[in-house]
């Protein structure tokens, strides 16, 4: 029954898209129109990132103009069925040569020069107030506060796992962030360098959350390192991105971006309760960086 | 064989040229003759090209909405990689050389490649190499699922499909390298007297330069697969840490091949599009030599490029920035390329035949995957397009309208030589439209998909990504279906049809338009004279 539903709705969308490509109209049903740009998201470094993004977008579109409309231009003027004669003596030029070889060297460099610096504040993971060591397994993440010990698993969240097995009879547009959400979270305070540390434990993984601009390699023997300094509160969702077996696909990642109070005292009540209790020197060391990002 | 019947007629349009040839199954297994051994390249390229295409559609038609209909994610991801593996190895790249084996000798004046023996051993090698991979569906394990990109440690989950692929590899190879091997020393050795090097037409220099790349990096991949498969069997620990090894080297040894092998694919593709752009412009190339030193610095700049593919695995910033500047360096004679192409139809005089609009189109898309490429060099915007469908789309741009639109150009251009029949010209354009249109309904909406966040070689996706995705597949379908026509086309053409003249095209330059066409079975067992060389060589 549901099936049925669905395919006349499948059809009434492939209409609606059929429209929307051939005669450039959409209906309003076509939501596709929201997502097509990459987002500016909510960190310094995803800003830089996106206004990059666009510079290099917008200056292709501009070379495509004048290439694409040089390319149209001899496509009219010069056809034989309007009586254009071939001037078989234009085979050479070298001031085209150096003109068309240089220009390109010029905007090259307009575009590396931006690249260039971002690049390096990126590389900058200096100063963080926090550090969280991720954890890549098949199929879901491990993050570990080191500072304050706290330490979970995030995997996939069951109302999904329901939905996405094959022919599992949910329909997917009934589950709140479909494949977008996990047991648990993982928690970050906001205005705060947060540096975080990225290792596999069986195959190569990626971190990545659109929202903060960087994707990096979670490999196995090995420890990579980025920063993330979120300006907003909210929660932001992502995915591995590298292939990593049979439920890649499956395995999100969910980030809160809370206020630093809030983030104290998450940490508070997540922290292993044992290692407070029998560990009684240790604590307020364990504390004491946590507290620091409230200043 | 469904040329053979071209040759049949061959043999009756020429009757002077005795054509002594075998007939039946032997002609074809024993054959050592360029054209025979072109012949069954592309007709092997051609199947393999449907073959990786029911593999799309299979991928398509699962992501037509989210949630998992057909395939469970392993089959999934054992499609995706396989669908690379045939279409890089089993289409594409065959289908090149079945240009090589064809063309090369007619447009230099040469009777047949230079080693003709190894000619034949090293496409026989094909269809074994092919069984080998794709029986890997059948076996514990199933079919290689970690990508085409085989990296380890996922690779190495692998079952008994695992050394079968790496066995297939190793045969592709060799077979790549024999190709390429005859290539060289069929250029440099079976010139006509007269045909200097800067003489040559650009389909021969392009191939030339491919084939220097081929012998360079197919040895490489062939090592990074050995090693792979002594970390799996035989307890060495070039990949993984815990034995001291590093699993990104694989990845640096494996993009070493993988970016040279990115120009492998396209390079013959410009040396087409600079034939048939010319002559449907009845205008000589704009820039000849500039061509050819372009291609020349393409193939140099794509051996120090390779970490471009890699920047998420996390590179000293210095590593970053040179492998940035180095790629981005690739768009100066890339566009000088374009550029010269462009120049060639001012001042022509221009027709559309077939071949003409699946060369323009070439020109157009080409060029919209070096834009997306120049915008993957940048890396921080890298690290958001990384991994994502902005990928995807981008090298489906620069392999599809780019590589096959080539490939399918060339055919148009070359089946009256090839067959002495004009194809139908209006069945060509209506396959020229449904692919033209539709390969943009597929692959331009993965740019916003990649853009909007979704990663690549994910069989389920987040129901925002569902629009696209449908017009993603709509388009895919429309694509896949229309390459039908294109066998019919092929099929009526070899069969019959109106007769073709010597040169097919009215402005068409080159030896091979100073055979007759069919072309006869043996050709050039004397070498042109000056002024047939006069004639043609002017580019």
């Amino acid at each position: 029954m549901s099936n049925k539903r669905f395919l006349s709705r499948a059809l009434f969308r492939r209409g609606a898209i059929a429209a929307a490509v051939l005669l450039g109209l959409t209906g309003p049903a076509f939501a596709g129109w929201d997502g097509l740009n990459m987002t500016r998201g909510v960190t310094e470094l995803s800003a830089k990132i996106y206004d990059l993004h666009m510079l290099v977008l917008w200056v292709c579109v501009g070379i495509a103009v004048i290439v694409f409309g040089a390319m149209i231009f001899a496509m009219v003027r010069f056809r034989k069925s309007k009586g254009a004669v071939a001037d078989t003596s234009f085979v050479h030029s070298t001031k085209f040569e150096i003109v068309w070889t240089l220009a390109p060297v010029v905007i090259l460099i307009i575009m590396a020069v931006p690249a260039t610096k971002t690049i390096i504040i990126i590389e900058d993971t200096r100063n963080s107030e926090l550090t969280i060591k991720a954890t890549a397994y098949q199929w879901k993440w491990q993050y570990d506060y080191i500072d304050s010990g706290v330490n979970f698993f995030s995997t996939l969240a069951e109302s999904s796992n329901f939905a996405r097995q094959k022919n599992s009879g949910i329909d997917p547009n009934t589950v709140e962030n479909y494949l977008l959400e996990v047991d648990h979270h993982l928690v970050i305070p906001v205005d705060t360098k947060v540096r975080l540390l990225l290792t596999g434990n069986d195959v190569i993984h990626a971190w990545w959350v659109p929202a903060f601009g960087i994707k990096k390699d979670a490999i196995p023997g090995f420890v990579n390192e980025m920063w993330i300094k979120a300006k907003e509160t909210g929660t932001f969702r992502g995915q591995c991105a590298e292939l990593c077996g049979r439920d890649h696909g499956f395995m999100p990642i969910v980030v809160d971006v809370v206020s630093k109070d809030d983030f104290a005292h998450w940490v508070e009540t997540h922290k292993p309760a044992t290692e407070a209790a029998p560990d009684a020197p240790a604590a307020p060391a364990e504390a004491a960086p946590a507290s620091a990002t409230h200043s | 064989m469904a040329t053979s019947h071209a040759h049949d007629s061959a043999h009756g349009a020429a009757p002077e040229h005795h054509d002594h040839k075998p007939y039946g199954l032997t002609r074809w297994l024993f054959t050592t003759n360029h054209k025979d051994i072109g012949t069954l390249y592309l007709t092997f390229a051609c199947i393999m090209f449907f073959v990786g295409g029911a593999m799309a559609l299979a991928i398509r038609a699962e992501l037509w909405k989210p949630g998992l209909q057909i395939f469970d994610p392993a089959t999934f991801n054992a499609l995706t990689t396989n669908h690379a593996l045939v279409m890089i190895f089993g289409a594409v790249m065959p289908a090149w050389v079945g240009f090589a084996n064809w063309m090369i000798p007619m447009q230099i004046g040469s009777p047949d490649m230079a080693l003709p023996r190894m000619n034949n051993y090293s496409f026989w090698i094909l269809p074994f190499a092919f069984v080998l991979l794709l029986s890997t569906w059948l076996v514990p394990g199933g079919a290689p699922a970690g990508g085409w990109t085989l990296y380890p440690p996922l690779s190495l989950q692998g079952g008994d499909g695992l050394p079968m692929t790496i066995f297939a590899i190793h045969l592709m190879g060799a077979s790549s390298i024999m190709g390429a091997i005859n290539v060289i020393v069929t250029i440099m050795n079976m010139r006509a007297p007269g045909i200097t090097l800067l003489k040559m037409p650009l389909f021969v220099w392009t191939w030339l330069i491919t084939a220097y790349l081929l012998i360079a990096v197919m040895p490489v991949l062939a090592g990074a697969v050995t090693m792979l498969l002594t970390d799996h069997f035989f307890g060495t620990s070039f990949f993984s840490a815990a034995g001291g090894g590093d699993p990104v080297m694989f990845q640096h040894i494996f993009w070493f091949f993988g970016h040279p092998e990115v120009y492998i694919l396209i390079l013959p593709a410009f040396g087409i599009i600079s034939e048939i752009i010319p002559t449907f412009s009845r205008k000589p190339l704009f820039g000849y030599e500039s061509m050819v030193y372009a291609t020349a610095s393409i193939a140099f700049l794509s051996f120090i490029v390779w970490a471009h593919h890699m920047f998420t695995v996390g590179m000293p910033l210095a590593g970053q920035l040179f492998f940035m500047l180095s790629t981005m360096l690739i768009a100066v004679p890339t566009g000088v390329k374009v550029f010269n192409w462009t120049t060639t139809m001012y001042k022509g005089s221009l027709s559309f035949e077939t071949p003409m609009l699946f060369a323009l189109a070439f020109l157009f898309l080409f060029t919209i995957g070096g834009f997306s490429g120049l915008m993957l060099a940048i890396v921080p915007a890298d690290f958001q397009y990384q991994d994502t469908y902005f990928v995807v789309a981008h090298f489906h741009y620069v392999l599809v309208p780019g590589s096959i639109f080539a490939i399918m150009a060339g055919v148009y251009y070359w089946l009256p030589k090839w067959t002495g029949h004009m194809y139908n010209e209006r069945l060509g354009k209506w396959h020229f439209w449904l692919s033209a249109i539709f390969v943009n309904v597929l692959f331009f909406p993965q740019h916003f998909l990649g853009l909007a966040g979704m990663p690549r070689r994910i069989p389920d996706y987040s129901t925002q990504f569902t629009d696209w995705n449908m017009v993603s597949s709509f388009g895919g379908f429309c694509f896949g279906f229309a390459q039908i026509l294109f066998v019919i086309v092929i099929w009526q053409c070899v069969r019959g049809g109106q007769k073709a003249p010597a040169r097919a095209w009215e402005s068409a330059h080159g030896l091979e338009w100073e055979l007759a066409s069919p072309a006869p079975y043996h050709t050039w067992e004397t070498a042109p004279d000056m002024s047939t060389i006069a004639r043609g060589a002017q580019h």
